[in-house]
């Protein structure tokens, strides 16, 4: 069974490469543009800390990193879901998803998984770069523990992005209308690299209970250089990543249910 | 025919014209309404980071003490700077046009506008009207009622004349951006995906016209060096006049800098226009 979708997996990832590969520059221009843009939020953190030496508890290098973090985490969504996120409202006007129906294979499997954008695995260097040589102005060299601990806590951040994004396009079942909201999520992850120290009351609240922006790229960095109390933070965020991952599968066999209706 | 007659054919045919593309920008409005709900869903999405940027800064400013300041700026100065730039911004960004351009050379939908008395790039003048009208009728709720929470903050300029000049800058800023990306949209003549290329003149945009933070807290070099590119212009120019950062004679001789690179981009969008047709027949032909 497992050996199966991994095979899958590996014809999926086949037809990517070359997918890519017939567009070299492209690829390579799109690189070179996250590259642009990352360096543009790193210079932003320059720029403020001219006028200022903490915010909140956070120094110079803590927010680096912690854009570099964020950064990581957003690459390695793009990489493995967001276009096939983006791509479902046009699975579904098209009517390619029946055909996606069809098959002997788990939908959200497919719809999720479909092509991968090989481009975030090159930025995610970048921003692992970027966190290293954070660590290095920091001092800190981190323990193999802690390094693992800081995976696995992007790992749950990925997971909360993408439950949250499929669920959000999942809507496109129900209005054409979604791809707005797919992309307005987008935006929330700018709020993602900022130091959660800045934010109190019900901005605070609906972003880290409901919404858990301040908590996907704030808790690595803590783990990591072990800055502050995060134990309760991190079992938030591991807790609200399987909360997350069960909505979106709820949200998506209703949805599944309701367009399999639609098209009899 | 007599100068009067002449005078009155001219009068005839503008009027003519003022109508057609008038025609346009109604029909550019109606289309745009479809997407009034994408409209809305943007402006709600983008005034969340807006807010948490004015965060950061409020973070920043405690950290620093009462009565701080960064740069020239308060805290009531920083937070108004960044909603009039979100004020500019929904008057005069570009919003889908460069794209939509763009896939009308790919796709050859230009051929059309060759045979008819339309110029391309005044029509797509019009629907970058439509566009922003719709846009901000749309927006102006979400976005005044942000702008009533945060109104301790925002001040009324100085004078009429601020305001005068502050909505000519405005003007012209929309005009610069337009144009510019009229121009980037040309590429489209030449190569197959012109998207990066607008992402990379975006990011620079985005940082050098002070959308990020108001440009004059940057070292005094680089703001310097900056003053020489139109970037500023695109944005950080309208909002320093009306924050009355930018009086007197350097008023006069911005906006008089502003309108050259205007005229500049301008001509730059019909250079392109024309060399680009003259490979698109080369193509089609």
């Amino acid at each position: 069974m497992l050996n199966r979708y991994a095979n899958i997996y590996a014809a999926l990832w086949k037809n990517s490469v070359t997918r890519e590969m017939t567009f070299k520059s492209n690829f390579l221009l799109w690189i070179f543009v996250e590259l642009l843009w990352f360096g543009l939020q790193i210079s932003f953190i320059g720029v403020l800390y001219l006028h200022t030496d903490h915010i909140g508890t956070w120094t110079k290098w803590q927010v680096v990193m912690l854009v570099g973090a964020s950064h990581f985490i957003q690459q390695i969504f793009q990489a493995f879901f967001l276009i096939n996120c983006t791509n479902l409202s046009e699975l579904i006007r098209t009517g390619k998803l029946d055909f996606l129906l069809l098959l002997p294979v788990n939908t959200r499997f497919l719809v999720s998984l479909r092509q991968v954008d090989l481009g975030g695995f090159v930025n995610a260097m970048s921003a692992l770069a970027v966190v290293a040589y954070a660590a290095r102005q920091l001092h800190f060299v981190p323990g193999a523990a802690q390094v693992a601990g800081f995976f696995v806590v992007c790992a749950a951040g990925i997971l909360i992005h993408y439950s949250l994004m499929l669920l959000l396009a999942s809507i496109s079942f129900w209005t054409v209308r979604a791809q707005g909201m797919v992309w307005g999520y987008y935006n929330l992850f700018q709020i993602a690299r900022m130091p959660d120290d800045a934010f109190r009351g019900l901005f605070k609240a609906l972003f880290t209970f409901a919404i858990p922006m301040l908590l996907v790229s704030n808790v690595p960095v803590r783990v990591l250089v072990n800055m502050g109390s995060w134990g309760f933070p991190l079992a938030l965020l591991l807790g609200m990543s399987i909360v997350c991952f069960l909505l979106s599968e709820w949200g998506w066999r209703a949805s599944v249910r309701r367009y399999t209706s639609a098209s009899s | 025919m007599a100068p009067h007659d002449r005078y009155n054919t001219g009068i005839a045919s503008l009027t003519r014209a003022v109508k057609k593309y008038l025609h346009v920008i109604n029909i550019g409005i109606q289309n745009n309404l479809t997407y009034r709900f994408n409209f809305l869903a943007r402006t709600l999405f983008g005034l969340i980071p807006l807010l948490a940027i004015l965060f950061v800064w409020r973070t920043i400013y405690e950290g620093k003490g009462a009565g701080s300041t960064v740069g020239a700026y308060s805290l009531a100065e920083m937070i108004s700077y960044y909603l009039l730039v979100t004020v500019v911004d929904a008057l005069t960004a570009v919003n889908e046009d460069d794209w939509q351009i763009a896939a009308d050379i790919k796709d050859g939908n230009i051929s059309q506008f060759l045979l008819k008395p339309i110029d391309y790039l005044v029509y797509r003048l019009g629907l970058f009207v439509s566009g922003r009208l719709t846009y901000l009728a749309v927006a102006a709720v979400p976005l005044a009622l942000f702008i009533l929470y945060f109104h301790k903050y925002f001040v009324l300029p100085a004078s009429w004349t601020t305001l005068g000049c502050f909505l000519i800058s405005t003007l012209l800023t929309a005009l610069l951006q337009f144009f510019s990306s009229y121009t980037m949209a040309m590429l489209a003549f030449w190569v197959l995906e012109v998207s990066t290329f607008i992402f990379i003149l975006f990011a620079f945009e985005y940082i050098a016209s002070g959308h990020l933070f108001p440009l004059d807290i940057l070292p005094p070099g680089i703001e310097r060096a900056l003053a020489f590119t139109p970037f500023p212009y695109q944005l950080y120019f309208p909002v320093s006049i009306y924050m009355g950062k930018t009086t007197g004679v350097e008023l006069t001789r911005g906006l008089l800098i502003q309108l050259c690179w205007v005229a500049a981009a301008y001509r730059l969008a019909r250079f392109a226009w024309n060399r680009g047709l003259r490979r698109y027949s080369a193509v089609g032909g």
